[in-house]
Order: C-alpha cells, then sequence, then structure tokens
C-alpha cells in the first residue's frame, strides 16, 4: 500500500493539482485552468509585444488613437467582468445558501495544534460545551458538558470520517486562535475564528485518505497541525458510526 | 543653456545656516537636509534589505534542509523558523519597500523635481527619520528579548498576537514588534504630511499640476494612501496593546483558551483586527509600488526619448489606483469568516482595479514601442519593473475570485504573486531609481556625481531578472500543489505515519521543486553582491557625470539642483517650468529634447515648431 502511494506520486507531476474528489471541485479546478490558461496568454502577449517593440527599427511615437489606449482596456474589461461573473456563480453556488436539511452534521474544532471532529449521536444534536471543562489528559479536549442530556451521545475523533456522496455540514470553530481549516483535495478551505461558528458545506465524493491541513498561522505547531480525512463508501461509514456510537456509550 | 543674469546664486539658504553651530559631525549626524535625511533613509534601507535577504536564505535552507545548524545559534526550531518569516515580512515591507521609495527617494529626488530647495517641514523630516530608525532598532532587538522575536507573522492575526501565552515571541517580543510599528506609523504619516505639504505649497513658478512628473504623482497618490492607511493602523495596534495590557477585549472573544489561559469578560472579535490591519495593508502594497511605476513611466519615456503616451490618463490612473486601493481590503479575507455576500462586492473592488493597472502597461509599452531605446542600467531595470508587473499582476485577478481563493488562499502561489508584484518589481523600481540617480546622490560641493558602472550594472540586471524569476515562478507550481504557506517543514512532519500520512506526502511532494528554488534564491542573492561591489567601487573611483547625464527633462537634473554647480550655471536665480515633461523630438538632431526649465525663448524658430506639435 505504501509503494502504491509512492509510485502514484512519482507519476503525479510535481505541479499538478492534488486529486479532486470533492462536488463541486471539478467545476473549481475547470474554473481555475481556464483562469491560468488565460493569464499565461496574457502574459505572452504582453511580453510579445514589448519585445517586438523594443526590437522593431525606429518610427514616431504611436499617437493617441482610441484602438490602442481604450480598445485594450475594454476588451481587458469584458474579459475580466466575464471571469468574474463566473467565478461569482461558483461562489454563489458554494456559499450563498446553507447546507440542506438532510446533511451530515459534523463539528471541526481547531486548537493549538490539533483538529478535532465531534459527530452530534442519534439525538442529532452537539451537546454544550465549556471552555473550563476543557481538560485533554482527561479525554474532554473539547470541554463537552456531561450534565447536558445531549453530551451524552457526543462523539470526538481525531480523524474526519464521512460517507461518500451524502453532503456534510460542517460547524467549524477553533478555542484558542485562528487556524485554517484546509482539504486540498476538497478544494475547501475556510478559516475558523474562536468565538465564532462558521458552516460550510460540501459534498465528498471520491473514497479514500486525504490530508487536512491549517493554512493560518496559528503558533510554532501550525506546520504539523494535521488531521487525516477518510472517505468511505455509505455502508461502511455506517458500521464506522456504529462502532464508534458503542465506544461513546 | 539656461539664461544669465545678476542675481547672486541662492543655494544659501537652507535650515542648515539657521542651527545655531553645534558640533560639526552632529549636525552632520542630526541634519534638516532634506538630501542628508533620504540618503539616511536609503542607508537604513540598505541595511534593512540586506538583514531581510539573509532572513530569507534562512527560511528556505530550514525548508529544505531541515536538520541543518546555523552556526552560533544550532538547529532552526519551528519558532524560530516563524520569527525568520515576521522579521523578514515587517524589514522587507516596512523598512525597505515603504522607506526607500517613499522617504529615501521622496527626501532626495522630490523637491528638486518640483522645483523646491526644500522640504516643507525640515524639523519634522528629520524627526520621521529617526524615529524610524528607532522603530527598526526596537524591532532587531525583539529577537533578543526571552522567548525571541514575535512569530505570527507581519499581519499579526489577534488571538495569536493579543495573548503572551499562545507561544513563544508572544510576550515581550509581539510587544516589541507592536511598538516599532506604532514608532513606524507614526513616523510614516509625519514624513507623508511633509510630503504632501511640499507638493501642494513648494512648487516652482510654472509648475502645474499637470506638469508634474509622474514620479512626482507617485509620491502624492502615495502619500495620501499613507495618512489613511497607517492612523488605521496606529489605531490598531492601540487597541491590540489595550488588549494585551489593559483588559480590554477588542480582539479577544469571550471564553477564549489559549494554552490553559482563558479569557473572560469583554465580548471581542478578531475580524475586526483583520478589517483594520487589511484597510492598512493592502494600501501599504500600493504605498510600496506607486513611486516605482511613475518613476518605470518616465525612464521609459527618458531613454526612448519619447514622451509618455497618453500622459494624462497615467495621472488618472495613478489616482485611481490609490482610491480603488483603500477599498478593497476584503480581498484578504474571503476565507476568513466574512460575510459571502462581501466577499462577491470585495471581489468586484478588486477585480475594478486590474483596469487602471492594465492601462499603465499600456502606456508602458506604447511608449517603448518602436522607439529603439538606449538600454542603460536604469532602462533595463525599468523594463523588468514592467515584465515583473505584467507577470505578478496576472495571478492577481485569479486570487481576487473567491471561489479560487478558495483553494489558493495561503498557498505559495500568493506568496509568488505579491513577491513578483510588490517585492520584486518593487526592487526593480529601486534599483533603477538608484542607478538612475546616482549622479545626485553623490555630488558633493566638492566633486559632481559619479556613475555606476555599467557594465557591471548590466550583469547586475541580468542576474537580477533571471534569478528573480527562478525563485518565484516556481512557487506557483508549489502553491498549485497545495504547499501552505508559514509552514516550518515539509518532511519530518510528526504525528500518525509522519511523511507517510496524506498530509506528509502532499507536502514532500514539493521538496524537488522547493530545492530548486533555494538553489535559485542563493543565485538571486549572489547577483546582489554585484551591486554592492559597483557600489563601493563606483563610490572610491567611479566615473564623475556630466550635469545631465541621461538627456533628461525633469528639473532634478537642474544644474543648479545640482550640489556640485559649475560656475557658468550657478548663477541663475529662480528657475521656473514652461512645459509637460519629456518633451523629447525624435526627428531633430540638434535640439532632440527639451528639459522643462528651458525657457522657450532660446532657438526660437525650432521651439515654436516642437512646442506646438503636441502629440495629443
Amino acid at each position: 500500500m505504501i509503494w502504491s502511494r509512492f509510485t502514484s506520486a512519482a507519476t503525479q507531476l510535481p505541479w499538478s493539482l492534488p486529486a479532486d474528489a470533492s462536488a463541486h471541485g471539478p467545476a473549481l479546478d475547470h474554473h481555475l485552468l481556464l483562469n491560468l490558461w488565460i493569464a499565461l496568454a496574457l502574459l505572452a502577449l504582453a511580453h510579445l509585444i514589448l519585445f517586438t517593440g523594443l526590437l522593431a527599427r525606429r518610427h514616431s511615437a504611436p499617437n493617441h488613437l482610441w484602438r490602442i489606449e481604450y480598445l485594450p482596456l475594454a476588451a481587458l474589461a469584458l474579459l475580466f467582468a466575464t471571469l468574474t461573473v463566473k467565478a461569482e456563480r461558483l461562489w454563489a453556488a458554494a456559499r450563498y445558501t446553507g447546507a440542506s436539511p438532510t446533511a451530515l452534521q459534523v463539528e471541526a474544532t481547531g486548537v493549538q495544534f490539533a483538529w478535532y471532529f465531534r459527530y452530534p449521536g442519534p439525538d442529532a444534536t452537539f451537546g454544550l460545551t465549556h471552555p473550563n471543562l476543557v481538560a485533554p489528559g482527561e479525554g474532554n479536549p473539547l470541554g463537552v458538558d456531561p450534565k447536558d442530556p445531549h453530551s451524552a451521545d457526543d462523539h470526538v475523533s481525531s480523524q474526519l470520517v464521512l460517507p461518500a456522496n451524502r453532503e456534510v455540514d460542517l460547524r467549524l470553530n477553533a478555542q484558542d486562535v485562528i487556524h485554517g481549516f484546509s482539504i486540498p483535495e476538497m478544494r475547501l478551505k475556510q478559516n475558523a475564528v474562536p468565538g465564532q461558528t462558521i458552516h460550510l458545506h460540501f459534498t465528498p465524493t471520491t473514497p479514500g485518505t486525504y490530508a487536512i491541513l491549517c493554512t493560518q498561522l496559528c503558533g510554532l505547531g501550525h506546520y504539523r497541525m494535521n488531521a487525516t480525512l477518510r472517505i468511505l463508501p455509505p455502508d461502511q461509514f455506517a458500521n464506522w458510526l456504529a462502532t464508534q456510537q458503542k465506544a461513546a456509550q | 543653456m539656461t539664461p544669465h543674469s545678476n542675481v547672486p546664486p541662492t543655494r544659501s539658504h537652507g535650515p542648515r545656516k539657521l542651527t545655531p553651530k553645534p558640533h560639526p559631525i552632529l549636525s552632520r549626524i542630526f541634519s534638516t537636509d532634506h538630501r542628508t535625511i533620504g540618503i539616511q533613509y536609503l542607508i537604513l534601507a540598505l541595511v534593512s534589505v540586506i538583514i531581510g535577504t539573509t532572513l530569507s536564505l534562512l527560511m528556505r535552507i530550514h525548508l529544505v534542509w531541515p536538520d541543518w545548524p546555523l552556526p552560533l545559534h544550532g538547529l532552526i526550531l519551528p519558532e524560530d523558523y516563524l520569527a525568520l518569516v515576521t522579521i523578514h515580512g515587517t524589514v522587507m515591507l516596512f523598512f525597505v519597500l515603504t522607506t526607500a521609495p517613499q522617504a529615501g527617494f521622496g527626501n532626495l529626488i522630490l523637491p528638486a523635481q518640483i522645483g523646491a530647495r526644500t522640504m516643507a517641514f525640515p524639523g519634522l523630516n528629520a524627526a520621521s527619520f529617526w524615529l524610524t530608525a528607532i522603530a527598526l532598532i526596537t524591532l532587531l532587538c525583539s529577537t533578543f528579548a526571552p522567548g525571541g522575536a514575535a512569530i505570527s507573522g507581519w499581519t499579526a492575526y489577534p488571538p495569536l498576537s493579543a495573548v503572551p501565552s499562545a507561544g513563544p515571541g508572544q510576550a515581550l517580543g509581539m510587544d516589541l514588534w507592536l511598538a516599532s510599528i506604532a514608532l513606524f506609523a507614526i513616523a510614516s504619516t509625519a514624513s507623508s504630511i511633509n510630503t504632501l505639504t511640499t507638493i501642494l505649497r513648494n512648487r516652482c513658478p510654472g509648475m502645474t499640476w499637470e506638469r508634474l512628473p509622474l514620479t512626482v504623482w507617485g509620491w502624492f497618490t502615495a502619500a495620501l494612501l499613507s495618512i489613511i492607511a497607517f492612523s488605521v493602523l496606529l489605531a490598531a495596534i492601540l487597541l491590540l496593546f489595550c488588549d494585551r495590557h489593559a483588559g480590554t477585549s477588542f480582539f479577544l472573544p469571550n471564553g477564549d483558551l489559549v494554552n490553559g489561559v482563558l479569557h473572560q469578560g469583554g465580548n471581542g472579535s478578531p475580524l475586526l483586527w483583520l478589517h483594520l490591519f487589511w484597510f492598512f495593508g493592502h494600501p501599504e502594497v500600493y504605498i510600496a509600488i506607486l513611486p516605482g511605476m511613475g518613476l518605470t513611466s518616465m525612464l521609459l519615456a527618458n531613454f526612448s526619448h519619447r514622451r509618455v503616451f497618453a500622459y494624462r490618463t497615467m495621472i488618472v490612473t495613478t489616482l485611481l489606483i490609490g482610491l480603488l486601493g483603500i477599498l478593497l481590503w476584503g480581498h484578504h479575507m474571503f476565507v476568513a469568516g466574512l460575510n459571502p455576500f462581501a466577499s462577491s462586492a470585495f471581489s468586484i473592488s478588486t477585480m475594478a482595479i486590474a483596469l487602471p493597472a492594465a492601462a499603465k502597461v499600456l502606456s508602458w509599452l506604447a511608449t517603448t514601442w518602436r522607439s529603439r531605446p538606449s538600454y542603460k542600467t536604469p532602462m533595463l531595470f525599468a523594463l523588468g519593473f514592467v515584465s515583473l508587473f505584467i507577470t505578478g499582476g496576472l495571478t492577481g485577478p485569479i486570487l481576487a475570485q473567491p471561489i479560487l481563493d478558495e483553494y489558493l488562499h495561503n498557498t505559495f502561489f500568493v506568496v509568488a504573486h505579491f513577491h513578483l508584484i510588490m517585492a520584486m518589481a518593487g526592487i526593480f523600481g529601486l534599483y533603477a531609481a538608484t542607478y538612475y540617480w546616482f549622479p545626485l546622490l553623490t555630488a558633493t560641493r566638492s566633486h559632481p556625481g559619479r556613475l555606476l558602472s555599467e557594465p557591471l550594472g548590466h550583469l547586475h540586471f541580468w542576474c537580477t531578472l533571471i534569478g528573480a524569476y527562478a525563485v518565484f515562478l516556481p512557487m506557483h507550481l508549489t502553491g498549485l500543489a497545495g504547499e501552505p504557506r508559514h509552514y516550518a517543514q515539509l518532511t519530518g512532519i510528526p504525528g500518525p505515519g509522519g511523511s507517510l500520512s496524506p498530509a506528509g506526502a502532499l507536502l514532500s511532494h514539493t521538496l524537488p521543486l522547493n530545492r530548486f528554488i533555494t538553489y535559485a534564491a542563493f543565485f538571486l542573492a549572489a547577483g546582489q553582491l554585484l551591486f554592492l561591489i559597483n557600489l563601493a567601487r563606483t563610490l572610491y573611483k567611479g566615473n564623475f557625470a556630466s550635469s545631465n547625464p541621461w538627456q533628461a527633462t525633469t528639473l532634478e537634473w537642474h544644474p543648479t539642483m545640482n550640489p556640485f554647480t559649475p560656475s557658468s550655471a550657478s548663477d541663475t536665480s529662480e528657475i521656473s517650468v514652461h512645459r509637460m515633461p519629456c518633451h523629447y523630438q525624435s526627428n531633430k538632431v540638434e535640439i532632440s529634447f527639451l528639459p522643462q526649465w528651458a525657457p522657450v525663448s532660446f532657438a526660437q524658430g525650432e521651439i515654436a515648431n516642437a512646442t506646438d506639435s503636441k502629440p495629443e
């Protein structure tokens, strides 16, 4: 298994995007590549004009013609406007509305320097947390209040395990400083801000294991603040959830 | 070239005469003479850029050889790496890219370009410089504070920057960082007031707004932005300081638990800091680049022997970039927890600034188009500025789209973007300015100015251009591959699985390219030694320059503006301006250019033609 990962990494070009494993990813990648190609073309064009102008024989200065002063600007304005509209539509689809009511509820909390994931259990409600109950040494890193009846069936995991092809409603918290929740393969990034709960929704598509990184400088252990996302086929996920809940009770 | 008159030379009035004779050395060091202050700012920037570059090399080494022990220090720990990041960013952005173009060349050249003999407030000017110097010393001293220097980056997001228990360097180191930047903000505001007042009040007769060189428009707009941005930064720093020491909660939410320390009481928001900081931070990058944009326009015209294409449009776009520059800070916060509608709005304002920037590029291309310019070193650096500005600028619209930022935010793609457009283009602007104005920098009463060596300058240019692209182009690729910023290590990540974990595999995947970037960074830094050699050699025995070696048309090259004034020209009293800058005639041999100060009356017939044939 290690070997197969090694060979797959070796065949991947060092600059290619990581594999895409979420439902909104392909559209994002497509738009990103379109943008990159346009930027590359404009870069080549501008340098071509620059070098041609420098190499060509001297000629009188160009006049103030609207077609060299304003036409390229109008063309660029049109191009950027098109890209903006396309990007805004994708952004609106991803962020303007919340998750569907049937989405899987998971809470992710960033703490220097780890991510914790909490599943609400069969009652579908997260128990209350209090910062003065936080005791990582005693197995309560999030400070879940044992007196709250909703806490009893909550379970906390250091791995994010999700079923494929079901929307996830992730509520992001941070206990201490700002952290950045990022899953490159899911094309996701959102800061977790202390004092705020931020909702993020997405649908994983391809089973596998993926990296969860911290992408907002959070202290000396920032570089090692990572976790693993495991996407399982729905039936395997149901088994995993059942074992976790049995362990929690 | 200038008409003679009987009025004696007027170079005697100046504040230096007014001081009641302190010790000669002291009076030279604590001078209120704007040229001396300008040189002092440039020396401060040179010291800072050497420090900043050294720190960046240490970062590059650590990133690819994390086990390399730094002599006299030992292994570079993760917190050391973050301190390197923080001090590198702070030193480079504040003490190099803000001071050198705006305060350094702003003092040395700006008064002369508008025909003024002094800055408006010489005392305030000197105070600004010394405050800046104290700010730099404070920042560098923070390295020796217990726990080391601050580790929260130049953006200093709270609560990391608000709570001393958040990490090493976040106690005294962070306080010193805040003190340093507060002093710098005060100094920059004062210096900008000086710059603005000088431009408003001290212009010589005939220097209308339209005739101001584009460099002056760059300094003017950057000074306006400085006053707006730095005052907001100063306020934000005071609030953060109160959060740290006075028990307030501007940026700290209730129940924030940092490393066992619980914050209870007021309920603030870290996002407030992000708004205040980026309201400053984004204009700040325009403050760094606007003078370079103005200079590039002027140099391309000078060495192409052409007028600036669409001069009035260039004035308007400079001001537009300034105006839009304060309206798009939110694009740094697309994934920070901003309302998604706000992200859309900031995305549009960010896209909009691409247009005045593109208009500038068009003007640069049109100015040099089929001009057969003379490739002196300043011209090469100005052309390099254009190239880097285009390359770095084209990734701007990509990062301005929130949906793409959702993948690219805080990756090396962003690092590549802002290093190309701000750092590299900014440095190319500074090099162009240094090579161009070196005769004015080095002229004294006893000898004329010297010219930096052209062959060495050419070599320096090519090494810097190739080095800059070799370092920063591959960073786009590691960023696309997912490499995040501020990671102290890419291999040997502890935790389950180590580098075989998904995160470890993702990061170590970028190592081959990162090794290449580190080698390229060494090449780029080594190339800068050529400049230092050129500098030392020229100061010692460089060729003397004539009074207007580049056939420039702007007033800083007026013979009486030169500290070394040949006797034939020294008896000119009044400077007045008769036309727009960059008045070049391409087809007339004997008078191929007309400086701004030359009155129309000499060589009547030719000039009547020349002035009438406006290109507009």
